[in-house]
Parts: C-alpha cells; structure tokens; sequence
C-alpha cells in the first residue's frame, strides 16, 4: 500500500515540478506548484509526518500559494511569457548539464552507501515509541529548540515590518529602494533622472 | 553495491524517498537557472526547499528521531519569511515596470 501511495504521490510531485518550470504562464506554474506541495504533504503523511503534513498544506498550499496568485493578478503580469528565446547562448544546455550533476551526485551517494551509521544517534526524541508525532515533536520544540523557536518569532515580526516598509508608497520608501533599481530615462522625464543621478 | 529494490521489508524503502528529493530538487535548480521572471524563480526556490525538507522528514523517520521534523518546523517559518519578504521585492520592482526580468536588475553591475 505504501508502494502505491509513494508512486502515485511520487509521480503528482515530479508533474508538479516540470509544470512549474515548463510553463509560460506564471499563474500555471502556481497551480503546479500547489500539485507539487500535495504530493509533498502526501509523503508526509505516508511517513507518519501528520503534523507537519497538515503545516504544509495550511502554511504552503493556503497561504504561500495564495499570496504568490495574489502579486500575480494584483501586478497583472499573467500572460504568458515567450520561452522559445533562449537569451544566452548555451544557458540551457548548461543548466541541464548543472541539474542532472545535483541529481546524479546525491543517487550516487546512496547508491554507494552501506547505509552503517557512524556514532550515536542524537536521541532527541523518539518517534516510534507510540503516540502522536505531534507529542514529541511539541516537546522537541519547547525544550530542546526553544531558543530557536523564539528566534523564529523574531524572524517573523521583522518580516511583517519589512514586507509593510517595502509595500507602502511614501516617498521614502521609494528613494530607499526603488529609485535606483530603475532608471526612469526610458520611461519618466529627464528631471527624475538627473536627480537619481544626483543621489549618491 | 546498488539500490536497494523499491519495496523493503517495513514498506518503501527510505532511499527511494531521498531519489524523489533530489529529482525534485534538480527540477527545482534548473528551473531556477533558466526561467527569467522573478516570480517563476522564486516558486522554483520553494520546490528546493519543498524537497530538502522531504529529505529531513525521511531521515527522521529512518532514524527514528523527531529532531528532523523540528528542523522542518523550522524550515517552513523561515520559508513563510522569506516569500513575505521577496514578494515585496518583487512587487516592489514588478510595480513600476511589469514586464521587467531578472536579467533587468543589473544595478550591482558595475
């Protein structure tokens, strides 16, 4: 059962990923992108990961996803983009190249292992000893990794201020970061430029 | 020494789970090298990251330790950040020309 489960899970991730890189329209390769967490979150589950199955798909699935659609159609940048041109000469021959070598190295890896652990294992918790996955996992976090686990509320609040600073439209947040990504010569008047110029 | 057939004696064996990882991961790297709009780059990123953490749920559970599904915890707080944080980027950039690519942001170049 597990076999079936493996490949066909196996089979809607890998899918998943091709359409992610192959399609021309962001908003398909979104979509593949939710097939390819699935196929993640089914993996999980077939490996006693309940949690963080569930995690997946409400942290990825729901909101990631969702807030990738979202700056899609609030910057109404789906359609579809011409990948026939290759803009670099070669480029695409060489990152296959650059793929197949991070696919081949790690299945070579396994293929040469003898699978003996070398030293103690770090016995942080044990999943197998009966109860959820949830309890260890809950008890790992809060003791262990507690340090961690406060970091990562940090993480967050300055992600929400830096996601707020970025986004708003005040004209210091501007000067900040945009005015010199963009050169306004194609597009603004000749003022604008001069002084994007100006600024150090 | 070769591997081990699919099918092992608990289910699937472990390192078909880890094969799976890294063909995602490749996908995942190539596409990240090819495609030139920043949005399509930063959903390649998330399925590298979709399938490191596939690796560590397999480890944890080969090892029968939950320290790998902490590390994964972890991972997916990190990875809500950093899409926060570069979708404003992105937006911030896509806002003022929308049909700009990565090849379009070549400040840095000196």
């Amino acid at each position: 059962m597990e076999t079936f489960i493996f490949l066909v899970a196996g089979a809607i991730c890998i899918v998943g990923a091709l359409g992610v890189v192959l399609s021309s329209n962001p908003v398909h390769s979104a979509l593949s992108l939710v097939g390819t967490l699935f196929g993640v979150a089914v993996l999980f589950v077939a490996q006693e990961a309940n949690f963080l199955a569930a995690v997946q798909v409400i942290v990825y699935a729901g909101a990631i996803v969702v807030l990738f659609l979202f700056v899609i159609m609030l910057l109404g940048v789906d359609q579809a983009e011409e990948l026939e041109i290759e803009p670099i000469v070669g480029q695409r021959a060489a990152a296959l190249v650059v793929g197949i070598a991070i696919f081949a190295l790690p299945v070579a890896a396994l293929a040469s292992t003898s699978w003996e652990a070398t030293g103690a294992l770090a016995n942080l918790g044990r999943l197998a000893d009966g109860g959820p996955d949830i309890e260890a996992l809950g008890e790992v976090v809060f003791t262990r990794y507690l340090l961690a686990f406060e970091v990562t509320s940090v993480l967050l609040v300055i992600a929400v201020v830096g996601a707020v600073l970025l986004a708003r439209k005040s004209p210091v947040s501007n000067e900040l970061e945009i005015e010199g990504l963009y050169e306004p010569d194609t597009e603004g008047p000749a003022g604008e430029s001069d002084d994007a110029e100006a600024t150090p | 020494m070769t591997l081990a057939p699919i099918v092992g004696l608990s289910g699937v064996e472990p390192a078909w789970y880890l094969v799976l990882a890294s063909l995602i991961f490749a996908i995942g790297a190539v596409g990240l090298l090819v495609r030139r709009n920043p949005l399509v780059m930063f959903m390649c990123v998330e399925l590298m990251l979709n399938a490191v953490t596939l690796t560590f749920v397999t480890f944890s559970r080969m090892l029968n330790d939950v320290g790998g599904q902490a590390v994964v915890v972890f991972v997916l707080v990190v990875a809500a950040a950093e899409v926060v944080v570069g979708l404003g980027i992105i937006v911030a950039i896509l806002r003022k020309r929308p049909a700009a690519t990565a090849d379009d942001l070549s400040l840095l170049k000196g």
